[in-house]
């Protein structure tokens, strides 16, 4: 029973998240007055921007961090999060130790102990229940290595074919989208191209706050002069110095996309030698579009049909117009078709495959490119190769050892398997780098889900509020105690470093995998002592197939400050934009235009519940904030959850700023403090999603996914709001 | 100092505050940081402004400060209160045009940024700088900051009757030459001295 063991209190007190103000020592102590031993070249843990970073290093502690000028994505620019990032290696929360549930709460264990344990119950579950009773999760904040590992632990070690991670939850419309239309799943352009634009568009992507670094390269285009397209439902950061602001109601992108090719086809603004030379199906998603005038588009998506007409022309009369797009997009039901009409409007004015054109999709996740390419998706192989593809299974399978018949098939996606956890066909679950409870829709289901576990193992370094309900906790580490490669935004692989050892008797993360799977009697399987050595197997396992690595080495990063895939062989320099002279992925090396169709969300808005939720991050937390809500100085820059709301809808419900506020959907109810601004739609409210418990937006988001992806829809949910008489509850 | 100087411009901010965790990381802040920030009016506008001292070539800090405990160094760079020196009178608090320094009542000193000191003046850039995602705080050589901005380093202020020139720039609309923010800046009063831009 994967029930929390103890009071929350009792977790709290000793768990945290305890907030660390501190560099280790003190900043009159160690940081202060001794210089550090070394500075380790590496990279930030956190988002996809995976900027370059120095940190300190003395007595195996990151005591802080230089800026690393010379790494050219960031050249030294840094976010809040990047800076602060080091308070976590020394912080009181850490788990030191495995741990063990028992009824008075979580008791330290010996590693022999807690790893026989694991693997004891996976296995008694697989003997009773079958080999895909038990599933494993993964995520992409994982070094490359660990990614590849996971998804070779699951269908090799376990033999269960439910593996999935939490990149699920961030990028995966835009990837099905790009596969479908283009032939692989990556952003076509390095980020410098973006300079050199002179139309950008950012639809759906807080750049400011979720990919700060971001905001600079957009910026250098403005200084050049290029114009600046920004369609948020909220005015974010970068919106203020937007040409155009298109303010699109929640779940409308598509209708405003679509729109805006309405009008690039309508007035002549093609690229017909391109359509002609490049593309395929090009006639039909023109009539996908036909009867979507921008008058039609207005009254759906709330942009003014003439600011529609505006961003049509600008991005259809130029030849170098970028269109960017994250979250907003994707965190939809229709997330795919929403990603598919960016690449259309790319493709029918041409721009794609040059300098300062193209589509790009702006990953969340810190390995949110380098950890959906090599197996931890439930229908990929390494090399961003197909489950189902017969060739690909006895490639791979061939690196490993195995018989292609021993591969299991595709498995359930992130959110179906908590699906089959809460319908009691999944049974076991092995979690790494996911704190669901925080980050999967309808937390309440989750918790339920959780509860109903049979057996519970996770690996974490701070006990989330999803490791509470293990069995055991496997005391893993942090990015900069294993090295690694990730692929940042642009797939630029690039190296993290090891700076220090993991804790006390914390022990790496590939490690703490590998001697699992020898107790489950597959060692012979996992045989890599370093991740160096499982490197070298994933540049085998993904050569010859879409995310090439096999021209990679880490010393070839090193030299070359990244490399981007594909690189097929040990001379290839690697490959920093794709589809240059219109050559596509596809076997036909053509693009293909994918038709376009109009549909509503999953649970849109009525009389009941009359006021779109849309949810998102800020700057200074990352995803389910385990590792952020316990850095104090990132925690006082955004403490609390707030609920961002129009003075409009504020005074229809007398609530000022401050003010306790009751959001319901038709799942559950949370009261915050109301944030009243002139920045957000007067239909919509906002709120970030870091927090557990009562604090949880994701209390109040529905599990309708994207029929392709397989992405939930955090973007859109039906609420009503009521003023409350305190922080406890309603009015 | 080496070529390089500072420039703010705010109408680049996105108010991540980088600046000011990034400020307290330089090895003689120490946990403190002196960077301004402000949310100018977070109802109306998204609009954020950090910015940093601005480095007066005239300090008035410096003039109305009894102990003598604010020090311009031979770059221009005017240094934070010496510890020994500071009373924690506030004159300087008061008296600042811009707004910039604090006394902080833990350690019984006013302290300003002093531009990283330890890291300007061996030729690295200062911590904010180093960091800023947007490079609304910018720290390069005024050929770069000609070559790639539209807009325009000013360091000439009028605040009231008292013109101040910083070593510190502020980016402005290509068109501004000085920067006043008083009507008063705009109005003949007899012989006083004005704003060109006024005419």
């Amino acid at each position: 029973m994967a029930k929390v063991p103890s009071s929350q209190e009792e977790l709290s007190s000793r768990f945290g998240p305890h907030l660390n103000y501190n560099p280790p020592g003190g900043w009159q102590g160690a940081q202060g007055s001794k210089q550090a031993e070394t500075l380790v070249k590496t990279h930030c843990c956190f988002c996809g921007q995976q900027c370059g970073i120095q940190l300190k290093v003395r007595d195996n502690c990151v005591m802080g961090f230089e800026p690393w000028e010379e790494f050219p994505f960031n050249r030294g620019m840094l976010c809040p999060k990047g800076v602060k990032r080091y308070m976590q290696g020394s912080h009181p929360d850490r788990l030191l130790d495995p741990l063990m549930r028992t009824e008075q709460g979580f008791r330290p264990a010996k590693w022999d102990e807690a790893l026989d344990f694991t693997a004891r119950r996976l296995r008694e579950l697989q003997e009773k229940y079958g080999k895909d009773s038990v599933a494993v999760y993964g995520g992409a904040s994982l070094t490359t290595e660990k990614s590849y590992l996971m998804g070779k632990f699951a269908r090799v070690g376990l033999g269960t074919r439910h593996i999935d991670y939490n990149g699920r939850l961030c990028m995966v419309s835009a990837g099905t989208a790009y596969k479908a239309a283009l032939g692989v799943d990556r952003s076509p352009n390095p980020w410098n191209d973006i300079t050199q634009a002179e139309v950008l568009m950012a639809i759906g992507a807080n750049v400011g706050e979720c990919a700060p670094i971001t905001t600079d390269y957009i910026w250098r285009a403005r200084d050049r002069g290029a114009r600046l397209i920004v369609a948020d439902p909220r005015f974010t950061p970068i919106a203020r110095n937007a040409d155009l602001y298109l303010p699109v109601r929640p779940g409308t992108d598509l209708a405003l996309l679509m729109a805006m090719l309405h009008v690039i086809i309508r007035d002549g603004l093609t690229d017909r030698e391109f359509i002609a030379a490049h593309t395929t199906g090009f006639e039909k998603t023109a009539a996908s579009v036909e009867m979507w005038n921008p008058r039609r588009a207005a009254e759906v998506t709330g942009v003014a049909p003439e600011a529609i007409e505006k961003a049509a022309h600008w991005i259809g009369e130029s030849r170098k117009s970028m269109l960017m797009h994250a979250r907003g997009l994707e965190h939809q039901s229709k997330g795919v078709e929403n990603c598919e009409a960016v690449v259309a409007i790319a493709l029918a004015t041409g721009n794609i495959g040059r300098e300062g054109a193209g589509p790009i999709m702006i990953t969340g996740q810190g390995n949110g490119q380098g950890g959906r390419e090599h197996g931890q998706k439930c229908d990929q192989l390494p090399g961003q190769r197909s489950l189902t593809d017969p060739a690909a299974r006895e490639h791979v399978a061939g690196v490993w050892g195995i018989s292609p018949d021993d591969l299991p098939g595709p498995g359930y996606t992130a959110v179906e398997i908590m699906n089959a956890i809460h319908s009691g066909e999944i049974k076991g679950l092995l979690s790494i780098c996911f704190n669901p409870l925080v980050s999967l829709p309808d937390a309440n289901f989750t918790r339920e889900a959780l509860e109903k576990l049979e057996f519970f193992g996770v690996i974490d370094f701070f006990l989330s509020e999803t490791a509470a309900h293990a069995d055991v906790v496997l005391a893993g580490s942090l990015q900069e105690e294993e090295e690694g490669v990730t692929a940042n935004v642009e797939a630029r692989v690039i190296h993290i470093k090891k700076a220090v050892d993991p804790p006390g008797n914390a022990r790496r993360d590939s490690e703490i995998i590998c001697d699992l799977a020898r107790r489950l009697g597959r060692g012979q399987y996992f045989p890599f002592t370093e991740p160096r050595e499982i490197f070298e197997e994933l540049r085998l396992a993904s050569r010859g197939g879409l995310a090439d690595y096999y021209g990679i080495t880490y010393e070839k990063i090193d030299q070359n400050l990244g490399i981007f895939w594909p690189c097929p062989t040990l001379d290839h320099p690697g490959t920093p934009r794709l589809f240059e002279g219109g050559r596509f992925f596809h076997p036909d090396g053509k693009a293909h235009f994918m038709s376009l169709t109009w549909l509503d969300s999953g649970y849109p808005v009525d009389g009941e519940f009359p006021v779109y939720l849309t949810t998102g991050r800020v700057v200074s937390h990352y995803l389910s904030g385990t590792q952020t809500r316990r850095i104090g100085a990132l925690v006082d820059q955004y403490p609390e959850p707030k609920l961002e709301m129009h003075p409009r809808l504020a005074e229809e419900k007398h609530i000022s700023s401050g003010d306790w506020v009751t959001v319901t959907s038709r799942r559950s109810a949370i009261t915050l403090q109301a944030m009243v601004v002139r920045t957000i739609r007067p239909d919509t409210v906002f709120i970030p999603y870091h927090w557990p418990g009562g604090r949880s937006a994701n209390r109040l988001t529905h599990r309708t996914l994207d029929p392709r992806s397989k992405i939930p829809e955090y973007k859109v949910s039906a609420c009503s709001i009521e003023k409350a008489a305190g922080p406890g509850g309603r009015a | 100092m080496f070529g390089r100087e500072f420039y703010v411009d705010p109408s680049r901010c996105i108010g991540c505050q980088s600046c000011l965790k990034a400020c307290e990381e330089c090895d003689t802040h120490r946990g403190i940081s002196m960077i301004n920030f402000d949310f100018v009016d977070r109802k109306e506008s998204i609009a954020t402004a950090a910015y940093v001292c601005w480095h007066c070539d005239e300090p008035t800090c410096a003039q109305v400060c009894p102990a003598d405990a604010i020090k311009k160094y031979e770059d221009g760079v005017v240094g934070s209160s010496l510890k020994p020196r500071c009373i924690g009178c506030s004159n300087c608090v008061l008296a600042c045009p811009f707004g910039i320094p604090k006394l902080v009542p833990e350690y019984e000193q006013m302290m300003k940024c002093d531009m990283c000191y330890d890291r300007t003046s061996v030729g690295k850039k200062p911590m904010c700088a180093t960091v800023c995602p947007s490079q609304a705080l910018a720290y390069v050589t005024p050929e770069a900051i000609g070559a790639t901005r539209r807009e325009k380093p000013v360091n000439t202020f009028w605040f009231g009757n008292q013109k101040i020139t910083t070593k510190v720039y502020m980016m402005a609309p290509a068109d501004a030459g000085e920067i006043a923010i008083d009507v008063a800046d705009y109005t003949w009063e007899g012989e006083n001295e004005l704003v060109p831009q006024a005419f």
